[in-house]
């Protein structure tokens, strides 16, 4: 290479650098002030949010300790790890666990995996896009026990449910879902109902993306499969961090669905640990053992946020 | 090999037609600049021929071999573009390797033309970083390292350098130009800036709602414009126009002078007018003068002239130099 080229590289590298350099320092500057306002003027919405959340945990707490059961009123006072022994020792406990994962798991995977297809869809130019798009979002806008009820009767009922009838049109034996796949047809009914949540995220994701990177990587010889893996995908993988962790804080906590289909059952076969803590305390009128059950669901559901944190909180960060 | 033939294109997005009838012929191993103003239809005709856009009507030649309806990826074509679509959750690396990657070439293959794409850029010590890390010069020198290990028959720029400030458009630009001289390869670029049009092309098109106004060299383009667009689009400042009984002497509908074809007198000259602004660049001068009854007019004097607002001034153009356009517009 020529000197003078030589030269006028070093100083092109030079200026980039100085204005770096005095970049990071504005930034610097401007965060010292901003941090001290930015915790003063959050602090009244903390102190109130954490007054909410420490008075029914500490409750919860003292009252798993206490021997506390409606059938047994006469005995009372404090009962050690007895609660704990009593939900944790219980086998339903194990199932109830498994069934949670196993509830989030499959609705996680089938939300993300059909809302990024139906985002691909709902992002091509079609005619009624609007409409479409609607409808689409249209099943978060019920309220679950209506939309388990609407799944119960209308679609999943041997008798006279559409699915019993369209095996009856081919000539099989209608299926009765919620006896002999509890579980699965609870997660196809709450996967129904988050669906729309991940569609819409992965399609605003979809369109943040620029036009001219997927024309640069068409140009490049990328096929759409290619595309789809290398520039869409990483593309759509914060949105996706968020619709993982809004969806398990949420579907942790399943708990209307069951109600209103299978009632935990048959046996504990579609009972998760939200609604074991239901059956304990509420319909086996055992305050005591239920609180404890509580307690349990929280530290489980703080195991898996941190789990989460550490898998798919690095996607944040960038 | 790389030349590039448009036949009778046309483009047209429902009833508005952007491109009503163009046919060229770039030759290969050329640099030819699409420049004209906003809207005009340039970056749709490079769309065009990159395949991202298909004709309305009209055919496509690449080497002679008919590529109208070749998806962009089987016409061998590379295309920086205006905001570089540098592919973010990827290193340096990784993005000029991508279009390797997807030609499956094996992976020494692959190192070897990074490398030497990196070290022709000046871009072997940011290999590793991610597009975020770079300022706006050297995601501009990613883009292009992108675009030179496809080994493309063309590069096709996209207006590369406008979102750059003024003196790193100046280095790019040279930059650009130099390695056009070191790969010998057929480079279209589009620009609305007459500047790096005239500096950086072999051959001009100067484009105008869609039409061809003229191709040619950037001299011929400035010394014998074809009509009265190109006459006040190429040159910097414009050209003088002056319409009405002066041109009438002339036998002519109007006609141009360009501000650097003035002799300026205090005392005596064909058109008397008054200083307005004075623009002063150290090198040259440009005065705006409003001459009496023909309008303001940019004179470019040298940068010793010192003159001051009112003063009077008397301007002579060359005879030699003064364009003629008949009403149409067109050079007489």
């Amino acid at each position: 290479m020529q000197k003078t080229e030589c030269h006028a590289l070093a100083l092109r590298q030079a200026q980039d650098e100085v204005y770096w350099n005095f970049l990071r320092r504005e930034e610097r500057m401007a965060t010292k002030q901003t941090r001290a306002l930015a915790r003063t003027m959050m602090a009244p919405a903390v102190v109130v949010l954490f007054i909410w959340m420490i008075v029914p945990l500490v409750m919860t707490l003292w009252f798993s300790f206490q021997n506390y059961s409606l059938i047994n009123p006469m005995m009372t006072g404090f009962a050690g790890w007895a609660n704990y022994v009593y939900v944790i020792g219980d086998p339903s406990f194990t199932q109830s666990l498994i069934n949670t994962l196993l509830l989030v798991g499959g609705v996680l995977v089938i939300t993300i995996v059909g809302g990024t297809f139906l985002a691909l869809l709902l992002d091509q130019p079609i005619w009624g896009q609007g409409i479409l798009r609607i409808l689409v979002i249209s099943p978060f806008f019920v309220m679950p026990p209506v939309a388990a009820l609407i799944w119960k009767n209308g679609f999943m009922h041997p008798g006279y449910g559409m699915l019993g009838h369209l095996w009856k049109f081919f000539g099989l034996q209608p299926v009765d879902w919620f006896n002999q796949y509890p579980l699965f047809s609870v997660i196809v009914i709450v996967a129904w109902q988050w669906l729309p949540f991940a569609t819409l995220i992965l399609l605003t994701a979809l369109q943040s993306l620029s036009e001219e990177q997927r024309e640069a990587a068409e140009m490049d010889g990328a096929n759409a499969v290619n595309r789809f893996r290398y520039i869409i995908l990483p593309h759509m993988a914060r949105a996706i961090t968020i619709v993982i962790l809004i969806q398990t804080i949420f579907l942790l906590g399943i708990f209307a669905e069951i109600r209103v289909t299978t009632g935990g059952g048959p046996g504990y076969a579609s009972t998760n640990i939200a609604f074991l803590v239901f059956r304990t305390g509420i319909l086996s009128n055992d305050i005591g053992a239920g609180s404890a059950g509580g307690v349990v669901a929280v530290i489980i559901a703080n195991i898996v946020a941190i789990f989460l944190m550490r898998a798919v909180g690095k996607n944040l960060d960038a | 090999m790389g030349s590039i033939t448009l036949e009778h294109v046309n483009k047209s997005f429902g009833e508005v037609e952007i491109i009503p009838d163009i046919s060229l012929d770039i030759r290969d191993g050329e640099f030819v600049v699409f420049v004209g103003p906003s809207g005009c239809g340039k970056s749709t005709l490079l769309r065009l021929i990159a395949g991202l856009e298909d004709t309305t009507s009209g055919t496509i030649l690449l080497d002679g071999q008919d590529v109208t309806d070749a998806p962009p990826a089987r016409r061998g074509l590379a295309m920086v573009f205006q905001s570089y679509a540098l592919y973010p959750h990827m290193s340096v690396r990784d993005n000029i390797a991508f279009p390797l990657k997807m030609a499956k070439l094996p992976q020494d293959v692959i190192d070897q033309k990074v490398d030497y794409a990196a070290r022709t850029l000046n871009l072997a010590s940011y290999l590793d970083r991610r597009p975020r890390a770079l300022s706006g010069g050297q995601r501009q020198r990613v883009a292009i390292g992108r675009a030179i290990v496809r080994e493309p028959k063309a590069f096709l720029f996209d207006e590369p350098l406008s979102n750059l400030d003024a003196a790193l458009r100046v280095n790019m630009r040279l930059e650009i130009t130099e390695l056009h001289q070191q790969l010998k390869t057929t480079m279209i670029y589009v620009t609305h800036d007459q500047v790096e049009a005239m500096t950086m092309a072999d051959r001009i098109v100067v484009l105008n709602a869609g039409n061809v106004e003229q191709f040619g060299s950037p001299l011929d383009l400035y010394k014998k414009p074809a009509n009265r667009f190109v006459a006040g689009f190429i040159g910097s400042p414009k050209m003088n126009f002056v319409d009405g009984p002066e041109a009438a002497k002339h036998n002519a509908h109007s006609i141009g002078v360009r501000p650097e074809h003035f002799k300026l007198s205090t005392t005596e000259g064909a058109w008397k007018g008054t200083v307005g602004v004075a623009e002063q660049l150290g090198s040259d001068t440009f005065l705006h003068v409003q001459t009496d009854g023909l309008g303001l007019m940019t004179i470019r004097t040298d940068g010793d002239q010192t003159f001051r607002h009112g003063d009077v001034v008397w301007l002579t153009p060359d005879p030699t130099r003064i364009y003629k356009f008949d009403a149409a517009g067109k050079a007489i």
